[in-house]
C-alpha cells in the first residue's frame, strides 16, 4: 500500500482548472494552444455550448482543464450560460482561469468582479495580447495583479505567447493559500458590507467563504447564499438588516433594482482599474475602425442581403464547378479499382459483394468528398471571420416575420454542415419556445450528407453550366420551406410573445489557415471514416438483402434462353432482364414492393423508395443504396458504369423532383434524431418531429411530382 | 423623451434609463448598456428593424422593439 502511494503522484499533483470568461474571448483556443486538443473555435458568441474536459501533463502536474460556455454575467440567461453557472457553483475544481479580452478589458472585468466572490483561487489570462498590441493598447499586467491581488498574465492563444508563464502561475497559485481579491465598492456599499460582516462575526457564523464575500452575495441577492442562510437561526435577525441595506444602496444609485446598482458599482470599479493599468499608445482617432468600415459595406441596409445571397450562390457554384474536377478522377479510380479487384475474384458472389456492394456503394459516397470539403470550407469561413453574426443581424427582420429569432440563424447555418452540432447550438436561444421551434426546422437546412444526393441528381438532369444554380436553388428552397414551416409552427404549436434580440457583433478577424485547415480536415476525415465504417456496413447489408434469396429456377430458365439467343444484342437484353427479375424477388425487392404503393403516388419506384427508407439511418446511405441497386440491376454490358448516367436513364424528371423534395424535408438521420430528442427534452418531441417532417415531405413531394408533370416534364 | 431608436446613424448619446423588463434589463446591463453609458448608433438594418450600436468598444445588435425601451439623451 505504502509503495503505491509513493508511486502515485497523480492524485497529489492533479490540478483541475475551470476556464471562465465572456463569450468569444478565446477560451477554447487557449485550451487548444496549451494542449493538443482541437476544440471548436469560431468568431461569434456561443461557439462552445457544453462543458468539455481536456487532459494534459505539464512538468510533473496532471491538468484537467474544463472549457465552459462563455457567459456575460451570472444571470442564467441562456441554457449554455446556465451550464457555466452550475459548473462553477456545484462542481469540484481547484482554480479558475478567467480569460479576458485585452482589447476590451473594461467590459470583460464585469464578469471578473462577479467571480471574485466565488471563494476560489483565480488567475486572470489577458488574452488577445497580440491584437491589443496592434491596436496600441498596453496593459501593465504586474500593476494590475497588484491592484486586484490576483495574478494577471498576458497571453495570446493565437500566437501561443505567454502560455508557459500562465501555467506556471496556475501552479504557483495552486501551491499557495488563496489570496483575497481586492474589490472596492462605493462608500455606502462598503458601509453595509462592514455592517453585515460584523454581524456574522458576532454570531461566529460557520462558513467556507469569507464573511466579506457572503455579505456581498447577500446584498446582491444571490439565490444560493440566500438559500443557505435562510434556514439558519440568525436569518430572522439578518433579514431586516439586509432590507435596510438594500434600500440604502438603491437610494444611492437611484434605482429600484439591486442588480443594476451592483452592475454600476462594478463598472465604476473597473473604470478605475482600467484607468490605472491600461495605456492607449495611439490616441484613439475619431476615424472608423476597420471592422466598422467593413460593416458599412457588408451590413448595408440595401446591399447587405444581396451580398450575402451572392456569396452563398458563389459557394454552391464552386461546390459544383470546382468539385467536378477531382470527382472525375475519383470516379475513374473507383471504376478502375472495381474492375481490377473484380478480375482477381473468381467466386461470383464474392465478386458481386466486393464490386457491386462495397466498391460501388462506398465509392458513390467517397465520390462526393470534394463537394463536402468545399461546403465545409465555406461554413468554416463564415464561422471564423465574424460574418456569421452580421448575417444574423441582416436576417433578423426577415426571420422575425416568420416567428424566428435572428440568432436562430447560427444553429440553422450550422445545420448546413451537420444537424447534430446544430441541435446543440440552439442552446444559445434563451427562450424554450424559440429553441424548440428552431430545433424543429433545423432539419429543413440540408446537411452536408444530403449534398451528395443533390449533386448526383443535379448532375444527372442538368448540364454542368447550370447545375450549380440548381444546387443553390435546392438549398434556398429548403431554407424557405423551413421558414414557412416555422411560421406554421409559430402560429399553432409555439404561440407566444417574441423574445428580445440582443447580440454581440464580434470584430472581423482574418482566420488563420491552420485553423480552417484543422476544422475542415477533421470534418472531412469524419465523413470518410463514416463512409468506411457505418456506410460500408450498411452497404453490405443492402447488397445482401438485394442478392438473396437466389432463385435457381429463374436463373436456369434464363441461362437456357440466353444460350438459345441468336444475337449478342438479344443476349444482353435477356441478361439485363434476369438481373432485374432477380433483384425484384430479393428480400430488398420484396420490402420495396411492400412499400411501393405508398410511394407510387409520388412517382417513385421501389428502388427509390428503398433508398429513402435506408436514408433514415444516414443520408449517405441513400447514395450508396442507389449505387448498389443500379449497379446490380442494369446494363451488365456497360463496362464502366456511372451512377449519374444510370439515374438519368432510369428515373423520370418528375420522379427525381419528388425524390429530392423528400430528401430535403424528412428526418436527417438516426444519430441526429437521438441528439434532437435529448436537446428537445423528451421522446414525445421526436414523434412530433417524425410526424411533422414525414407528413410535410409526403405532401410536398406529391405536389411537386404532379406539378412537374403538369408543366410537361 | 428620446429613445435609442430615434437616434440617427452616427449619433452619440448617453443612456438615461432602461425601461425593459427584468430579464432584458439584466441582459442589457451585462452588455454594458446601463445608466450613463455612452452609446453610438453605427448601422440600421432595412427599415430600421434592427440596429447596430457601439457601447464602449463592443458592438451590439438590437431590435427596434428593444431600442425603444432605452431612454437616452
Ligand atoms: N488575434 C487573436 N485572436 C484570438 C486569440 N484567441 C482567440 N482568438 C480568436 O477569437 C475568436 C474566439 O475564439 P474562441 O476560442 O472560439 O472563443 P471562446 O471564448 O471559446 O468563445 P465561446 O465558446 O463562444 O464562449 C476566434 O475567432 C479566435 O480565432 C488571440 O490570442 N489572438
Ligand atoms: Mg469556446
Amino acid at each position: 500500500m505504502n509503495e503505491n502511494v509513493k508511486k502515485c503522484p497523480i492524485i497529489a499533483n492533479h490540478i483541475k482548472v475551470a476556464l471562465v470568461g465572456q463569450p468569444n474571448v478565446g477560451k477554447s483556443m487557449l485550451i487548444n494552444s496549451v494542449s493538443n486538443a482541437h476544440l471548436h473555435v469560431g468568431n461569434f458568441s456561443g461557439v462552445t455550448v457544453d462543458k468539455t474536459e481536456v487532459l494534459f501533463d505539464y512538468k510533473h502536474y496532471h491538468f484537467t482543464v474544463v472549457d465552459l460556455p462563455g457567459t456575460y454575467a451570472f444571470t442564467d440567461y441562456t441554457i449554455e450560460e446556465r451550464v457555466t453557472r452550475d459548473y462553477l457553483c456545484a462542481e469540484d475544481y481547484d482554480i479558475i482561469i478567467n480569460v479576458v479580452d485585452s482589447t476590451n478589458l473594461e467590459k470583460n472585468l464585469q464578469l471578473t468582479a462577479e467571480l471574485f466572490t466565488m471563494s476560489k483561487k483565480m488567475v486572470i489570462a489577458l488574452n488577445m495580447s497580440d491584437e491589443a498590441e496592434k491596436e496600441g493598447i498596453e496593459i501593465n499586467a504586474e500593476y494590475m495583479s497588484e491592484l486586484l491581488n490576483i495574478p494577471c498574465v498576458k497571453v495570446s492563444a493565437a500566437q501561443k505567447t505567454g502560455i508557459e508563464e500562465l501555467i506556471n502561475t496556475v501552479v504557483e497559485v495552486h501551491e499557495k493559500p488563496k489570496p483575497e481579491p481586492k474589490l472596492v465598492f462605493s462608500e455606502p456599499v462598503e458601509e453595509e458590507i462592514e455592517n453585515i460582516v460584523s454581524y456574522l462575526q458576532k454570531h461566529k457564523f460557520q462558513a467556507t467563504n469569507s464573511y466579506r464575500n457572503i455579505a456581498i452575495n447577500l446584498l446582491k441577492e444571490n439565490k444560493r447564499t440566500y438559500a443557505k442562510l435562510h434556514d439558519d437561526p440568525i436569518w430572522t435577525e439578518l433579514q431586516p438588516i439586509l432590507i435596510e441595506a438594500s434600500k440604502h444602496i438603491e437610494l444611492h444609485h437611484d434605482t429600484d433594482d439591486i442588480k443594476e446598482a451592483f452592475a454600476e458599482e462594478y463598472a465604476s470599479f473597473n473604470r478605475g482599474i482600467v484607468a490605472e493599468v491600461v495605456k492607449v499608445k495611439k490616441p484613439l482617432r475619431e476615424e472608423k475602425t476597420l471592422t466598422e468600415k467593413i460593416d458599412s459595406v457588408l451590413i448595408h441596409p440595401l446591399y447587405g442581403i444581396p451580398i450575402f445571397l451572392f456569396l452563398m450562390w458563389g459557394l454552391f457554384q464552386l461546390t459544383f464547378v470546382l468539385g467536378a474536377v477531382p470527382m472525375d478522377w475519383i470516379d475513374a479510380f473507383f471504376g478502375w479499382f472495381g474492375d481490377a479487384v473484380g478480375a482477381t475474384i473468381t467466386n461470383d458472389d464474392m465478386r458481386s459483394l466486393v464490386v457491386d456492394g462495397l466498391i460501388a456503394g462506398v465509392g458513390a459516397v467517397i465520390l462526393f468528398t470534394p463537394n463536402i470539403i468545399i461546403l465545409f470550407i465555406g461554413i468554416a469561413l463564415l464561422e471564423s471571420t465574424g460574418y456569421m453574426s452580421r448575417v444574423a443581424f441582416l436576417l433578423d427582420g426577415f426571420f422575425h416575420k416568420f416567428g424566428l429569432h435572428g440568432q436562430s440563424f447560427i444553429p440553422l447555418v450550422t445545420g448546413f454542415g451537420c444537424s447534430i452540432p446544430a441541435y446543440m447550438s440552439a442552446r444559445i436561444l434563451k427562450n424554450d419556445r424559440d429553441r424548440l421551434l428552431t430545433l424543429f426546422i433545423i432539419s429543413f437546412m440540408s446537411c452536408g450528407a444530403r449534398l451528395p444526393v443533390y449533386v448526383l441528381f443535379a448532375g444527372a438532369f442538368f448540364s454542368e453550366s447550370i447545375a450549380g444554380n440548381v444546387l443553390f436553388a435546392i438549398y434556398i428552397t429548403g431554407a424557405m420551406l423551413g421558414l414557412i414551416a416555422a411560421k406554421v409552427l409559430k402560429l399553432t404549436a409555439f404561440k407566444g410573445a417574441d423574445e428580445p434580440f440582443v447580440m454581440e457583433m464580434p470584430k472581423y478577424r482574418l482566420p488563420s489557415v491552420k485553423l480552417i485547415w484543422h476544422t475542415v480536415l477533421s470534418k472531412t476525415l469524419m465523413y470518410l471514416k463514416k463512409a468506411g465504417t457505418f456506410i460500408a456496413g450498411a452497404t453490405v447489408l443492402i447488397w445482401f438483402l438485394s442478392n438473396y434469396p437466389h432463385n435457381t429456377e429463374l436463373e436456369k430458365n434464363y441461362e437456357v434462353k440466353i444460350e438459345q439467343a441468336h444475337s449478342q444484342e438479344e443476349k444482353n437484353k435477356l441478361a439485363n432482364e434476369l438481373a432485374s427479375k432477380n433483384l425484384e424477388q430479393s428480400y430488398l425487392g420484396r420490402i420495396g414492393a411492400f412499400s411501393e404503393p405508398l410511394f407510387r403516388p409520388l412517382g417513385l419506384d421501389w428502388k427509390m423508395a428503398v433508398a429513402l427508407e435506408a436514408g433514415l439511418a444516414a443520408k449517405e446511405v441513400v447514395v450508396s443504396t442507389l449505387g448498389v441497386l443500379y449497379a446490380l440491376g442494369d446494363d451488365v454490358s456497360e463496362t464502366t458504369y456511372s451512377l449519374k448516367d444510370a439515374i438519368s436513364k432510369n428515373i423520370s424528371f418528375a420522379s427525381a423532383v419528388a425524390f429530392i423534395v423528400i430528401i430535403m424535408v424528412y428526418l436527417p438521420c438516426f444519430a441526429a434524431s437521438v441528439v434532437f430528442t435529448r436537446e428537445a427534452g423528451g421522446i414525445k418531441y421526436f414523434f412530433y418531429l417524425l410526424a411533422f417532417t414525414s407528413i410535410t415531405a409526403y405532401v410536398l413531394a406529391f405536389l411537386a411530382y404532379h406539378i412537374t408533370l403538369l408543366l410537361g416534364y | 423623451m428620446k429613445r435609442l431608436i430615434d437616434c440617427e446613424k452616427g449619433e452619440k448619446v448617453k443612456v438615461v434609463k432602461l425601461n425593459a423588463n427584468y430579464d432584458l434589463k439584466q441582459r442589457l446591463i451585462s452588455f454594458g448598456v446601463m445608466k450613463d453609458a455612452q452609446i453610438q448608433v453605427l448601422e440600421h438594418a432595412p427599415r430600421k428593424k434592427t440596429i447596430e450600436v457601439k457601447v464602449g468598444k463592443m458592438r451590439i445588435a438590437l431590435r427596434a422593439e428593444e431600442a425603444e425601451l432605452i431612454e437616452v439623451k
